[in-house]
């Protein structure tokens, strides 16, 4: 049974239809990045056809007109993520820019040397190397929550790992390379009664889970346009505003300024004073765009048909002989991640390539994960709540192709 | 053993016969499966290219004048590719394996399937064949 018109929605999103070296598409590569629906692509065509021009300094009808559009969204944004106040909301190119804009204003002024940061064992690169840097540089401490082999936080280890040292925690929501959704709000609870800020990263979970940073209490949340069917190049970093305001500027130039002369210049007021320069004005109004189709989607539905997807993924694909799951949490947002005996990822992945079938293959750029289940890397089919499960089937039926080929004893 | 431009010729022709990147694919894993194995002792970090999704160890030795090339790795179509070249440059002079163009690559229409990684697999194998070669000619030398 289809909760919701799956052949309507799919209608919606021009790219499902394409074919894939002469075969149906079957896009599964949704974590990296997310087909974008008609009224996105339009948006950006509409844009630069017919109100392109810079924002906020110009007097003219297209400059005011790109400027109410841009401005707009930060309104959009705020309502999406539920923060307090649109001031709340600086604009970026996407979460790695708003981590490591953190650790390099944020960070640089409160990390002292042998200060510790608390980060957990399945971040993404772009949640542990801003902050290696920042601890290089200051004589800081990373930490780290352990996990177990289901993929999930240790955190009865919590407790002890905030210590009178540490001074930031910064976690993943959703694991890109697990699924693994984490208690992010139990996380901030315990950080805060030790008075630590958080930073939560969110470019894997605002696709899938309704974000309300007022209720998780996170002092810093940050997500990608990309990953929720907006375009590539821009996302948001959300900060409490009274952190924000004690914050140093990122980036030295336009807008972000109040006043300059060569003695001294004063710096504008949040959030401009983390957006110098040009900002990214087309993909910025149609973030607000793609907001605008959240906002019109029954995302419960959604939510439930993604979860359908991934159980039925996960009943296909466990049945098939010498595959093993790697991230088996009981939380878990749409990813399956797995490994195959004796067949390397990157050949099945090539495989279903060949297929029409897109998946990523490798370390998803989570090395230390792929560490600790002592693997190389793994086969990620990640799905969106426009796939179906007839694709399901697809990649299930492919995948034993695959292994029926690649597996050693099939070698005549 | 036929001249390089010879067996490249014959390796695009093969190529010719396959409509779809499926049965290309296909192919180059059956090439994979079918290479000769390396012997152990050179499947250390010394032999080993280290790419981004696969590693591959490679070892060359020198008889009569000519390069003998084995090999493995840890992807089946990353070893399909290494015999393509080995079908190329195994069995060659140094000097004409430093010389060599190597233009069937982009004539088979492979690059475009093979992200600039795997691509860039490549490159590093072909590259440490020509250290190979290098070094046995000024050896030689």
């Amino acid at each position: 049974m289809t909760p919701f018109n799956i052949n309507k929605i799919r209608s919606e999103f021009p790219i499902l239809s394409e074919k894939a070296h002469g075969k149906p598409l079957v896009y599964f590569d949704n974590a990296a990045t997310s087909q974008k629906p008609k009224v996105v692509i339009d948006a950006l065509v509409d844009y630069y056809s017919s109100y392109n021009a810079n924002i906020h300094r110009g007097v003219h009808f297209l400059s005011q007109k790109a400027s109410a559009a841009f401005d707009e969204v930060r309104e959009k944004v705020k309502t999406f993520i539920n923060a307090k106040s649109e001031r709340e909301i600086i604009f970026v190119r996407g979460t790695t820019e708003a981590i490591n804009l953190v650790a390099s204003t944020y960070g640089r002024k409160n990390i002292v040397q042998g200060d510790e940061i608390l980060i957990s064992a399945m971040e993404h690169h772009s949640n542990i190397v801003p902050w290696q840097m920042l601890c290089e540089e200051k004589g800081a401490i990373l930490k780290v929550i352990p996990m177990n082999e289901k993929g999930e936080l240790l955190m009865e280890q919590l407790p002890a790992l905030l210590t009178d040292k540490t001074k930031f925690v910064s976690v993943v929501h959703i694991s890109n390379s697990l699924g693994t959704m984490n208690p992010v709000k139990e996380i901030i609870r315990q950080a805060h009664a030790k008075g630590i800020p958080v930073l939560v990263d969110g470019a894997q979970s605002t696709a899938h889970e309704l974000i309300d940073v007022q209720d998780l209490d996170a002092d810093f949340f940050t997500f990608s346009g990309h990953k929720i069917l907006g375009p590539t190049g821009v996302g948001c970093l959300y900060g409490k505003l009274h952190l924000l305001e004690a914050m140093p500027p990122y980036h030295g130039g336009g807008e972000m300024i109040s006043s300059v002369s060569f003695e001294k210049t004063t710096y504008n007021e949040v959030p401009f004073k983390f957006e110098a320069g040009t900002p990214n004005i087309a993909d910025v109004i149609v973030l607000g765009t793609a907001i605008d189709y959240w906002n019109q989607l029954d995302r419960k539905a959604a939510a439930a048909w993604e979860k359908e997807l991934l159980n039925y993924a996960n009943k296909l694909i466990s049945e098939i002989p010498a595959v093993r799951l790697i991230g088996t949490a009981e939380n878990k947002a749409s990813v399956v991640s797995f490994v195959i005996d004796g067949v390397n990822a990157l050949d099945a992945g090539m495989f279903l390539d060949t297929k029409g079938i897109a998946v990523r293959t490798g370390h998803h750029c989570t090395e230390p994960v792929m560490q600790f289940f002592k693997i190389p890397g793994t086969l990620r089919a990640s799905f969106m709540f426009y796939n179906t499960k007839e694709e399901v089937e697809a990649l299930a039926e492919n995948l034993t192709k695959a292994i029926a080929l690649l597996q050693p004893h099939s070698v005549a | 053993m036929s001249s390089m431009n010879q067996i490249e010729e014959e390796i695009i022709s093969d190529f010719e016969l396959f409509d779809s990147w499926e049965e290309k694919y296909h192919y180059i894993i059956e090439l994979g499966q079918k290479l000769a194995p390396l012997d152990e002792k050179y499947k250390i970090d010394e032999y080993k290219i280290k790419g981004c999704q696969s590693s591959v160890w490679l070892n060359g030795e020198e008889r009569n004048g000519k390069i003998y090339f084995s090999a493995d790795s840890d992807s089946t179509f990353v070893k399909g590719e290494i015999a393509l070249l080995m079908m190329v440059l195994s069995g060659q002079t140094p000097e004409s394996i430093l010389d060599a163009k190597l233009e069937f690559i982009d004539a088979l229409g492979l690059r475009q399937h093979i992200a600039v990684t795997r691509a860039n697999g490549l490159s590093a194998m072909i590259k440490q064949m020509k250290t190979y070669a290098l070094a046995i000619s000024s050896a030689s030398k």
